[in-house]
């Protein structure tokens, strides 16, 4: 799967996809391949604030779980609550399954993070 | 890939989830060669099995296999393994990876003190590959000569499987109908691609580690290390059903008999979560703050949908349908203990 130029990523497989000082956030498909079927995702609730590099919540899967990693600070405003009943969309469309969407508290931040080419690389290395 | 017991094995081919349905809806093909297999011959050979392994098998037929442990003198879980009567004076035990080379060390000591038998360790001798799930039979008829509908649950044959030379046997690791066919090493690819090619049709899939866990566990087949393990006896792990009560002797007969006497002090339950999340291996049972107990296994199950496990409670908590408190990473989530097993073949 490739890996959308639009994204940002982080070391941790996390993606953002930013749009002014609002954005999404999710799992790369390298993430999900290695977790494999995703049971159960356990976000915050609307209202908290996330930080960058804290945990934020965890992933299920049949195998294993793991923890999520904030690319960026902010202040989460909607979460996916679809996941609740349908927590394979992780596996089956990583990259268009957001699970949180946050106010950026510094929109500018986002030049600390890959882009998918620095991404790809990242993988391709592990 | 992830290294297992010395072997390379894939946790999965197609993914979990997709393997656990097949087994439980189709059939799936394991490749289980890493099980280790230990031969004990010889004019007394019966009379070792009786003393070394807990079981009664003095009702065992030639041809017919046997759930049973292989325990201490304290009476706790060296092993758990099935054993085969191959003839009369001839036994084949098909133990755990992990174990088979501390097994073997163990059982040749003990079958020396009997004499006049002899145990050898062949588990280079064989590769084992199972069909498992309810088409299996029919997977497997097409490749042998062995007449399947007359081997029984827990009864084995002998015969050709693709044209290797195979023992079958009608048991398993996944709560289905299935087989497990004992060929040697350098047939094992042949035969696991006939049965592939044989199941095409009915969509037979390769499966993994990954789904013998989970299906194992919804059949609340006991997992050593997890479950059952050194510091566990066969009345502890709920398992009073493999112990030969009626044998005058055999290891760890002692201290079990104690133990029946005066009853356990813990139980190992199975329990559904009622709280969202998965209670996993070596997760807290909490009463109150004080930890009473430990999860051994926990999967959500593709098949039931939901999260389920198995944990050693004190027996006052350990009635069907009694609340528990699991440590799940530092929050505390419920759960219900239920019968076991999860799920049982209609």
């Amino acid at each position: 799967m490739a890996y959308p130029s639009d994204l940002k990523y982080t070391k941790d497989h996390e993606w953002i996809r930013i749009s002014g000082d609002t954005a999404e956030i999710g799992i790369t498909d390298f993430a999900q391949q290695q977790l494999g079927d995703v049971v159960y995702v356990d976000l915050p609730e609307a209202g908290r604030t996330i930080t960058a590099g804290d945990t934020f919540g965890s992933i299920e899967s049949v195998k294993a779980v793991s923890e999520l990693f904030a690319p960026m600070s902010g202040e989460v405003v909607d979460v996916n609550q679809q996941l609740k009943d349908r927590p394979e969309t992780v596996n089956s469309d990583p990259h268009g399954t957001w699970m949180l969407k946050v106010r950026l508290a510094d929109p500018g931040a986002a030049g600390a993070l890959l882009d998918s080419r620095q991404y790809e690389e990242l993988i391709k290395s592990s | 890939m992830v290294p297992f017991a010395g072997w390379d094995m894939p946790v999965e081919y197609s993914g979990i989830t997709n393997e656990h349905m097949a087994v439980r809806t189709r059939a799936g093909v394991f490749d289980v060669s890493h099980m280790g297999e230990i031969e004990i011959a010889g004019k007394n050979a019966a009379a070792a099995v009786q003393q070394i392994l807990c079981n009664d098998a003095s009702g065992l037929q030639v041809g017919q296999a046997q759930y049973t442990g292989l325990l201490t003198p304290d009476g706790t879980f060296l092993d758990d393994m099935l054993v085969y009567r191959m003839a009369p004076s001839h036994f084949m035990l098909v133990a755990n990876a992990s174990n088979a080379a501390k097994d073997f060390a163990w059982i040749n000591e003990q079958v020396k003190a009997v004499g006049d038998a002899a145990a050898v360790d062949t588990s280079s001798r064989y590769a084992l590959i199972a069909i498992q799930g309810p088409a299996a039979r029919e997977v497997l008829q097409p490749l042998t000569g062995v007449d399947l509908d007359d081997l029984k649950y827990y009864w084995f044959g002998h015969g050709e499987v693709a044209a290797a030379r195979a023992t079958i046997s009608r048991t398993g690791y996944t709560g289905e109908d299935g087989f497990e066919v004992f060929v040697p090493p350098n047939m094992a690819d042949a035969v696991w691609q006939a049965l592939l090619q044989s199941g095409r049709s009915a969509d037979v899939v390769p499966c993994g580690l990954g789904a013998r866990d989970t299906l194992r566990l919804e059949a609340a087949m006991r997992l050593y290390g997890n479950d059952i393990d050194e510091t566990t006896t066969p009345l502890e792990a709920d398992l009073g059903w493999i112990v030969g009560w009626k044998k005058d002797a055999f290891i760890g007969r002692d201290r079990l008999v104690d133990q029946k006497q005066k009853g356990v002090s813990r139980k190992l339950v199975g329990f559904e979560m009622l709280d969202r999340g998965i209670a996993r291996h070596g997760y807290p049972i909490m009463h109150g703050d004080q930890r009473a107990g430990v999860v051994t296994s926990g999967t959500q199950t593709p098949f039931l949908k939901k999260a389920i496990g198995m944990a050693y409670v004190p027996v006052h908590m350990a009635a069907h349908g009694s609340e528990i408190d699991i440590d799940v990473r530092g929050r505390l989530s419920k759960a219900r203990v239920v019968a076991l097993p999860f799920y049982k073949r209609t």
